[in-house]
């Protein structure tokens, strides 16, 4: 696997950094554009594994394990903030029947 | 073949993405992130980050994605309901969108790195080599992610339960 | 040793001002007046101790440390006492008038409302006034001053629900203020130049300077003007007539007897400096004569006897300055005790008489008194006669000192001196032949109930009266077979002692003085008794002169123009444009501003979190855009 995988690489960092920017963009005009609660949640982790592979990429490039295990901390936070978040729309819908965000802007003065 | 593969696979991330936040059903929208993660774990693959593909196969797919899909089937959003959104506001999102892309590639210009890259190190991304650096200089933020973990859990299910009248 | 209790002497009048001020309106009159008088007592008895321990002491400066009241770098302030002959003097003129007058208070003041509080302020005042002239540094002697200054607008204003008492003792603080203020400069200036504000440090080197240093002069110059506020002088003298407001045992103490020779006590403490300043011992006894003058000839056509005695302490006060700015440092400070008891008799009398009259202070309605009146009468004859300088009362050598000094001086100045003298002689007899003698003017009515006052008033007079026949013995000059204990006495504190004229040179200036006012008696004799003359109404016309003289040289219009309306105009004009407009306009707009523009401001939470999230990614934009540009 070693050979292959070698053989494989040799990808100009940019391309990674263009990938990346082009899913986190992604993500954002999914976040600002649609307005179920949970399709932008996921638009969010869209953007949070854009910048995963990004620091993986780096990672790779510098020769540092650190760019690894960041994202691993960042898997863990995902994690829960999927929980929080997802048990947070559960309420929202539970009040108002809905998880459409325009419902929730009595948040405001 | 070399790294036509990266391109191949780069296509469909960007592909499925685009119809995660296209496609009207939110269930569809999740089916399609399921995809796009997918091929997100082959890039860690080609990058020889072995432990980040696995994790990345089972927390963020296995897990993160079901728990979506439970909340979706739970509150019976599967259907096409959402009001949508007028155009303008689209529009206005799209230009943002690209006008994000822009300056960020804009940026990209000027620090121009552009070096291929190689891994030196085959054991970088092995399970070994993450451990010890996780139990090492990470140890204390690793063990403080476990308390993050309770955190939430804990508030999950503080939020979800109903209130007693 | 009994100099080491001088602390004492402040303290008791402190404690029985506490006492009295707290048990005010419980304790019984009677109480009252004995603690207030007796505490007094104490403290003349502490200082008779203290002047005969001195007196055999070969040591003639004991300097009583209590504490270090301020500490910071190169600045220390202790708490100290000097004792010396100059302040042992001043503390038995201070506790043994003081004394007197809170006796002769317990009689006057018997019926009023404020008895307590009127003799808490007595003893808060003599406290203040033990302070200023036991202070080992001017910062202590500051505080005594400041200290009297707060009671002498206290007690001006005891009667405060007057408007006009009121205004009074404002006129009084806010004039004492502006020497007060010169006073602290001279002090600053004093602390930088010497290093230090004790006595004992500054003088030392003082004498070791030579005259005419432009830094002297000044300090010199600050402290006159310290003086000048708090004695009465040219220009800041017209606060002292009207605070004739007081009751009269506070004029008599206060504005006669001690606070208002706190001036000449300080600028004789400081002789040394003044001594080197030549330039400004001559401003001194410039302004010394012309307010002698200026207060006579105002004294001349007052019909309030009060305000009569008021002019005739500024001119008295005149003479002293007069006296320090030719050098004579001796003559007045003796002035100052001659003055001290003729003074506070005079105003006991005038007091006796408007008790006597139930407050009628117009002389026009006054006359034909001495029968009924005869202690009061005898008294204050004696006090007149010694104010005019007659031998051998007190007023006679004291003033005699002065004149003499200043006739060596400059023979002009004593010739316009001696004129005041005259004056003085003219319209102290005046006030009496008005007020004694002749036909009563006032009602029927009112006549019957005139009585001579209690004992507790009459006591102090006759002592007083004593005391100012007598007084002058302490100070009889060479000349007259004396030895002018006096200025032996002083010696160790006043150290410059002008020489005096030759013994023919001085006779005659005695003889010529003594039949001036001899002259003056006798006009005024001829005019008030014979011709039985009584000063006409106020709306009555006047000639120029004596116009000039009833409205006091219009000097409170003079003031009231050229500084009260324009600084008014200047307040009206910072209070209307730059207060209201200006700053409460900032502050207000400062405040008008936020709240409206948060107005606004708040419409862009809409509360809708499609937008929020827009206006998050323009930020993030915005801000990539900074960093590629300035890349």
């Amino acid at each position: 696997m070693g050979n292959l995988t070698h053989e494989l690489q040799g990808v100009p960092l940019n391309h990674y950094i263009w990938l990346s920017a082009i899913i986190f963009t992604i993500g954002v005009v999914g976040v600002l554009t649609r307005r179920n609660a949970i399709v932008i949640f996921m638009s969010v982790e869209l953007m949070l594994n854009a910048v995963n592979l990004l620091l993986t990429a780096f990672s790779v490039h510098n020769n540092d394990p650190s760019g690894q295990v960041f994202v691993f901390f960042i898997m863990a936070l995902a994690a829960a903030e999927v929980a929080v978040g997802l048990s947070i729309i559960v309420m929202v819908y539970r009040n108002t029947q809905s998880t459409d965000i325009n419902v929730l802007n009595r948040l405001k003065w | 073949m070399g790294t036509s593969v990266f391109y191949f696979v780069a296509a469909l991330s960007v592909f499925f993405s685009l119809m995660v936040i296209f496609s009207k059903n939110p269930v569809h929208s999740v089916l399609y992130l399921i995809v796009t993660f997918f091929t997100f774990t082959v890039h860690y693959i080609l990058l020889n980050a072995q432990f980040l593909a696995v994790v990345n196969f089972i927390v963020y797919m296995g897990a993160i994605m079901v728990l979506f899909l439970f909340v979706l089937m739970l509150l019976n959003l599967n259907k096409e309901n959402e009001p949508l959104k007028s155009n303008l506001v689209k529009i206005v999102g799209v230009i943002a969108g690209c006008c994000l892309i822009v300056t960020i590639m804009g940026s990209l210009k000027a620090t121009s790195v552009s070096d291929p890259v190689v891994l030196t190190n085959p054991n970088l991304g092995l399970l070994k080599n993450l451990g010890k650096e996780l139990f090492g200089p990470f140890m204390l933020p690793f063990e403080l992610s476990s308390i993050l973990l309770l955190t939430a859990m804990v508030g999950a299910v503080l939020l979800t339960k109903k209130e007693k009248v | 040793m009994i100099i080491d209790l001088v602390w004492l002497v402040p303290l008791i009048p402190l404690i029985g001002f506490i006492i009295n001020g707290l048990g005010r309106n419980t304790f019984s009159k009677g109480l009252i007046g004995f603690i207030g008088s007796s505490v007094i007592f104490i403290s003349f008895a502490i200082s008779i101790g203290i002047f005969l321990a001195l007196g055999a002491d070969v040591n003639k400066s004991h300097e009583v440390f209590l504490f270090d009241w301020i500490s910071a770098g190169s600045l220390h302030i202790p708490l100290s006492f000097l004792v010396d002959p100059l302040s042992a003097i001043m503390l038995l003129i201070i506790t043994g008038v003081g004394f007197l007058i809170h006796i002769y208070s317990i009689g006057y003041m018997h019926s009023d409302e404020g008895f307590g509080k009127f003799f808490s302020y007595l003893n808060l005042f003599i406290f203040f006034m033990l302070l200023l002239v036991l202070g080992s540094n001017y910062i202590v002697m500051f505080i005594g001053w400041e200290g009297v200054g707060l009671c002498s607008y206290l007690l001006i204003g005891f009667w405060y629900t007057n408007s006009s008492y009121a205004a009074a003792a404002k006129k009084a603080f806010v004039m004492n203020r502006i020497g007060d203020l010169g006073f602290l400069l001279g002090v600053f200036f004093i602390f930088t130049t010497f290093g230090s504000v004790e006595f004992s440090k500054i003088f030392p080197q003082a004498a070791n300077m030579l005259p005419g240093d432009g830094t002297i002069a000044l300090i010199a110059l600050l402290l006159f003007i310290g003086a000048c506020g708090k004695s009465a002088q040219l220009p800041l003298f017209t606060w002292l007539p009207d605070a004739m407001a007081g009751p009269t045992p506070v004029s008599a103490l206060i504005h006669a007897a001690t606070m208002v020779t706190a001036g000449i006590y300080m600028i004789a403490r400081s002789n040394l400096l003044f001594d080197l300043a030549p330039m400004i011992q001559h401003i001194i006894a410039i302004v010394g004569l012309a307010t002698a003058i200026v207060a006579a000839i105002i004294a001349l056509t007052q019909t309030d006897i009060k305000k009569v005695l008021a002019y005739s302490t500024v001119s008295q006060l005149g003479y002293m300055f007069l006296g320090l700015g030719v050098g004579a440092y001796n003559g007045a400070f003796f002035h100052v005790i001659t003055h001290a008891f003729f003074k506070a008799l005079l105003f006991l009398c005038a007091g006796s008489v408007i008790h006597a009259l139930h407050h009628e202070q117009d002389m026009r309605h006054m006359g034909g008194l001495r029968k009924k009146l005869p202690v009061t009468f005898i008294t204050m004859l004696i006090g007149t006669i010694a104010i005019a300088g007659l031998p051998p009362f007190s007023g006679f050598f004291s003033k005699d000192e002065i004149l003499a000094h200043v006739y060596l001086h400059d023979k002009v100045m004593w010739g316009i001196a001696v004129f005041g003298a005259f004056l003085t002689a003219f319209y102290m007899f005046r006030m009496l032949f008005l007020t004694f003698s002749g036909k009563y003017r006032g009602t029927h009515h009112a006549e019957e109930k005139i009585h001579e006052s209690p004992k507790s008033m009459t006591i102090p007079l006759i002592v007083l009266a004593v005391l100012s026949a007598v007084g002058g013995i302490i100070g009889i000059p060479e000349v007259l077979g004396g030895n002018h204990w006096l200025s032996h006495w002083l010696s160790p504190v006043i150290k410059h002692t002008a020489e005096s004229p030759d013994h023919a040179t001085e006779y005659i200036l005695m003889a010529v003085s003594v039949v001036g006012v001899l002259i003056a008696i006798a006009i005024a004799y001829v005019k008030y008794v014979k011709q039985s003359h009584v000063p006409v109404p106020d709306e009555a016309k006047r000639s120029v002169i004596a116009n000039l003289s009833y409205n006091k040289f219009y000097f409170d219009e003079i003031y009231d123009t050229l500084i009260r309306k324009p600084l008014d105009a200047i307040s009206v004009f910072f209070y209307r444009i730059v207060d209201k407009k200006i700053v409460d306009g900032i502050v207000n707009g400062i405040g008008w501003g936020t709240s409206e523009s948060s107005k606004g401001l708040r419409l862009l939470q809409s509360g809708n979190v499609g937008f929020y999230i827009f206006m998050m990614v323009a930020g993030i934009i915005s801000l990539l855009l900074y960093t590629y540009l300035s890349l």
